[in-house]
């Protein structure tokens, strides 16, 4: 059988009615082994503006590169507020298998839904002064001026992470 | 058994909306203007989260059971089953549902609307689809309403559906519309593709069997997430 894909709709403005039970932005409880961290952004439009009705969900593994262990499911959802601000606390991912046998940069998946976007934006969350990045077979994909917007910034204790929809420092987005 | 997906299909041709689509005029500053990075799937984009029995209760599927007294409006009952492209029932997935009220009105900050709210009701559910991936909501039929987008523009009475499925590759947020809408055919997301089947399948359908004598109206809506890439089962030639 053969069937097509549904068509994608988009979220609209009140999201929040239906998918803010499953807001999780602490993703790791406290004897989950791993590297706290915390990651704070803002997503922001084609003029700069905060947009306040985005949901963000992650998707990542354990600290060992295990997706879907034992007590760490490794999903987040944080919706934006007024001022377009999502954070997550969480563990540091483990390095994950690519397609040939390589190993990945530690990385998180990002699926964005916001009023706006008929289909989900795709996105990751690459790590500072991470030296596997340098091999990392996705991020060879991108062309070298964009890869930054890819990879989060240290901000005192905190790691920040934003995406800019269009504009000089537009995030790179994918086509999965 | 079958195998663990190694990729997920390709969406066909004018099946799904680009991300800039003019007439919805809120993609025009939140589309990306660069081209996007096609990305080869890896581990992480076909595995994804798994949600389980304690997070989401049987009551959680009727909407009209969450306040004290019942909704106003046309009760009715949508119910459907999850596929994958080759058919296969996705069992086990959340299901997550939001709608205005029969007056066209969402309890929410934003929605300006003048028409009625109903204390008796929120509009939201989800589900757990069972093992032959159907789910079943009882509800009512929401109300059309106006938005600004355009002059005198109206959004056909519609319930927004999200569907995980069993990867990251396979979320899926999308809407439910009614059959017979005039509205349709004016509105710009429901219009956001080429395809007029694809658009179609949007739409649920009035099913008898589902229809529950001096109860509620039923209504069907099926939703087929991205399947995995058949393997081949042998080199044809």
């Amino acid at each position: 059988m053969s069937l097509h894909a549904t068509t994608s709709q988009t979220v609209g403005p009140y999201l929040h009615i239906g998918m803010t039970w499953l807001v999780t932005e602490n993703l790791a409880s406290r004897n989950v082994p791993g590297e706290r961290i915390a990651i704070e952004g803002r997503v922001l439009d084609g003029d700069g503006k905060p947009v306040n009705d985005a949901s963000v969900e992650i998707w990542q593994a354990d600290a060992k590169g295990k997706y879907g262990a034992k007590g760490f499911r490794g999903f987040g959802r944080s919706n934006t507020d007024a001022k377009g601000r999502f954070r997550f606390k969480t563990i540091k991912p483990g390095r994950v298998p690519g397609r040939d046998g390589t190993l990945q940069a530690p990385h998180i998946a990002v699926n964005i839904f916001m009023r706006g976007q008929l289909k989900q934006l795709v996105t990751r969350i690459y790590f500072p002064d991470e030296a596997a990045n340098a091999g990392d077979p996705v991020l060879a994909l991108v062309p070298a001026a964009r890869r930054d917007t890819l990879i989060a910034r240290r901000k005192g204790k905190a790691l920040e992470w934003n995406v800019n929809l269009q504009g000089r420092d537009e995030t790179v987005f994918f086509d999965l | 058994m079958p195998n663990k997906p190694t990729a997920y299909r390709r969406p066909a041709p004018g099946t799904q909306p680009d991300y800039l689509f003019p007439p919805y005029a809120s993609t025009v500053k939140r589309a990306p203007t660069q081209p996007l990075v096609v990305l080869p799937q890896t581990l992480t984009e076909t595995s994804g989260p798994v949600f389980g029995r304690g997070e989401v209760k049987p009551g959680d599927a009727d909407l009209t059971r969450q306040h004290r007294g019942d909704p106003i409006g046309e009760r009715i009952i949508v119910s459907g089953q999850v596929l994958d492209e080759n058919g296969r029932p996705v069992a086990g997935t959340l299901v997550e549902v939001w709608q205005a009220n029969s007056a066209g009105r969402y309890p929410h900050r934003v929605d300006q609307h003048d028409a009625p709210m109903d204390p008796n009701f929120t509009g939201c559910g989800r589900a757990l689809t069972d093992k032959d991936g159907r789910y079943r909501f009882v509800t009512i039929k929401p109300g059309e309403y106006p938005w600004r987008n355009h002059y005198n523009a109206w959004r056909p009475a519609h319930i927004h559906f999200s569907i995980f499925g069993p990867a990251f590759a396979t979320r899926l947020v999308t809407q439910m519309y009614f059959p017979g809408d005039p509205l349709l055919e004016r509105d710009p997301m429901y219009n956001c593709v080429p395809d007029e089947k694809a658009r179609r399948r949007l739409i649920s359908s009035f099913d008898w069997e589902t229809t529950i004598p001096e109860t509620a109206l039923g209504y069907r809506f099926n939703i087929v997430l991205r399947g995995p890439e058949e393997t081949p089962m042998e080199n044809r030639r």
